[in-house]
């Protein structure tokens, strides 16, 4: 394992930051920390790269403590959400930063530093920018030089800030493609920040999903997303549409209605939360059938990239849920509905958890 | 064709109409701009005007004489001399105290930044009098001193203390909101990158606020130069030995040399003069960048 974190704890006067958070992140992976805002994983990553210290706790990188070894002695690369360049620098210089600043027995001559430098600012396609000034940089352009610079010193670990946080919505998808096509090149080990699970489940090889200072679930991204060990992940990864229910006799009852369910671990008689994703569901017209959830027709919305029908529970007194189902628009076109027309939803496929004291805050994602 | 001329009438008319919403009427802003300057002229411009004529009225040589004279000349070194160790303690200072509350959480920051503002708020002749109830020969530590044989109060340490302490803010205050606004990020990455706390502060800190820095300085230079208050009150007026300037110049006023009062003033005047040309560059340079 290159980086390992064990028993990490933090606190900011009375808010925990993080609760004995223990990982072992592979090496030469590309690791995604999944979260809400406050949920700790920017916290989590400046500990490991030393710009924090844990209250209490280790880090190792391959093997070697480094809990208590100064930031500018771990060897880590850092990638900061608002690029921190150096602005009274050019790029070529902010580049070579990390090599110049090296003692002198241990700098390369000049004309290694040139070479290395413009290798690096050709990897991430920018060699033409080299003699300028990071204001004259689109913010996409910034943040290449910022990992280029971060890769110059050759770090044992990346780390990542939020890389592509600061970026509007179109240069954040082509960095997302091209921080990927780099990893596969470079394959150092690699850590980075996000709150946005689209991006976690498309850039990395494993997410790690955090929650009020702990980890939720460890796993690939096919894994976390397929399997979602708590509400809470199921909530974060995707669009949800929640039943609250009780599970009775290999089915589960929500309200006045019922949808079958087979499941050996629940407990009969349990509260559940059973979950499905918008494309999990199917709407079902006919106003004779019985099986499926009643519910109305609020919006049909079938055009645009992501086709769906918006709808709400039929109020029985409890507060009014939300339903979205997605189809392919030419199906929505097909069902023919209107607003207002009382349908039944029937899950192609449900997630059940039991209710908990521990799960009741999955209740709040999304 | 006709249309088109009716709008243009028709805008026209409407711009003699319908004003700006913040602009305001001729008379107004004729009476505002007529006051400025008059203003200007009788307490600024005139005043200036007058020392230069006081000092060169009776020519380039004898203002030469004026401030040549063996008086005139130790003041000017004296001052110098002072000048040339408060400004860098003031440097240090400004620095690591700008640094401290621009770049770390830590109790009482609130507390310590109005002290900082302190020197602004007490009288000069109140701060003279602070230190020598502290060191002079009746004073706290005046025994102590003594027995050492140290003399602090007037005496060139005096001196320099007092200056040092009515400019305290100058710097610090220029530098702690330039170093709030520009955080933390650039040093973090400069550690990130291997450098060590030291290279960090010379190679990225300072460079980010060198402009800053020097505006500082220069406030800092001239109200060390001006500082008259508190100097009168610990240096304890020996001519030739610890009169500053500005005492030098009450000294020869006192005396009616008022040709040798004002060629003394005039080098203070140039002084201010190139203060305002430094500073106007510094912040032309400063809206550039």
């Amino acid at each position: 394992m290159s980086i390992r974190v064990e028993n990490i704890s933090k606190r900011f006067g009375n808010f925990v930051a993080l609760d004995n958070i223990s990982l072992d992140l592979p090496e030469g992976q590309l690791t995604a920390l999944l979260g809400p805002s406050g949920s700790g994983k920017t916290t989590l990553l400046r500990i490991i790269a030393g710009l924090e210290a844990p209250d209490s706790g280790k880090i190792e990188f391959y093997g070697k403590d480094q809990t208590h070894q100064h930031v500018s002695e771990r060897g880590v690369g850092f990638v900061f959400q608002h690029y921190a360049l150096f602005k009274h620098m050019t790029v070529f210089e902010n580049v070579a930063y990390g090599l110049t600043v090296k003692p002198r027995n241990e700098r390369p001559s000049k004309a290694e530093i040139h070479k290395r430098v413009m290798s690096l600012l050709e990897l991430v396609q920018l060699d033409w920018t080299a003699h300028r000034y990071p204001n004259q940089l689109s913010g996409g352009q910034r943040q290449r030089i910022a990992l280029a610079r971060a890769l110059a010193v050759e770090p044992k670990v990346l780390l990542l800030d939020e890389p592509f946080g600061a970026l509007d919505a179109k240069v954040r998808a082509e960095l997302r493609r091209w921080l990927r096509k780099l990893h596969d090149e470079i394959h150092v080990t690699s850590v980075f920040v996000t709150h946005d699970q689209e991006e976690a489940l498309e850039v990395s090889d494993r997410i790690v999903v955090m929650n009020h200072g702990s980890v939720e679930q460890e796993g690939t991204p096919d894994e976390v997303y397929e399997h979602p060990a708590t509400p809470f992940v199921y909530g974060f990864l995707g669009s949800v549409n929640l039943f609250h229910g009780r599970f009775e006799q290999q089915q589960i009852v929500v309200g006045g209605d019922a949808i079958p369910h087979q499941d050996e671990l629940l407990n009969h008689g349990s509260d559940v939360y059973a979950f499905a994703r918008p494309n999990e569901l199917t709407i079902v017209t006919d106003p004779t059938a019985s099986h499926g959830i009643a519910a109305k027709v609020t919006q049909v919305l079938a055009y645009g990239l992501n086709p769906r029908v918006e709808l709400e529970s039929i109020a029985d007194g409890s507060s009014v849920q939300h339903f979205q189902v997605s189809l392919p628009a030419h199906d929505i076109k097909a069902l023919a509905l209107e607003t207002g027309q009382q349908v039944r939803l029937v899950p192609s496929r449900l997630k059940v958890f039991e209710r908990t004291e521990a799960s009741a805050t999955g209740d709040e994602a999304k | 064709m006709t249309t088109v001329t009716e709008t243009t009438t028709l805008t026209l008319d409407r711009a003699d109409v319908w004003r700006r919403a913040t602009e305001e009427p001729q008379w107004v802003r004729r009476l505002l701009i007529g006051t400025t300057l008059v203003f200007l002229a009788l307490f600024l411009i005139l005043p200036l005007i007058v020392v230069l004529y006081g000092a060169f009225e009776q020519g380039l040589k004898v203002w030469y004489a004026a401030i040549t004279e063996p008086d005139a000349a130790a003041s000017i070194r004296l001052t110098l001399l002072v000048v040339a160790i408060v400004v860098p303690i003031n440097i240090v200072f400004g620095v690591a105290v700008a640094w401290a509350i621009a770049k770390f959480e830590f109790r009482g920051k609130t507390i310590l930044i109005s002290l900082i503002d302190m020197p602004f708020a007490i009288s000069p002749v109140v701060v003279g009098l602070i230190f020598v109830i502290l060191f002079g020969s009746q004073g706290w530590l005046g025994d102590w001193l003594n027995a050492h044989d140290l003399r602090i109060i007037y005496a060139v340490p005096g001196i320099v203390i007092v200056i040092a302490f009515g400019t305290l803010p100058f710097i610090a205050r220029e530098l702690i909101p330039l170093m709030q606004q520009q955080g933390k990020q650039e040093e973090e990455a400069s550690l990130t990158l291997g450098a060590s706390g030291w290279k960090t502060f010379w190679y990225v800190t300072l460079p980010n606020i060198k402009w800053g820095l020097l505006y500082g300085v220069i406030l800092c230079n001239a109200r060390a130069m001006g500082e008259f208050g508190a100097v009168a009150v610990v240096s304890g007026r020996i001519r030739g030995e610890t009169n500053t300037m500005p005492l030098h110049i009450e000294v020869l006023y006192n005396e009616y040399m008022f040709t040798a009062a004002f060629a003394v003033s005039s080098l203070l005047t140039g002084l201010a003069l190139v203060t305002i040309a430094i500073k106007s560059f510094i912040e032309w340079h400063e809206k550039r960048a």
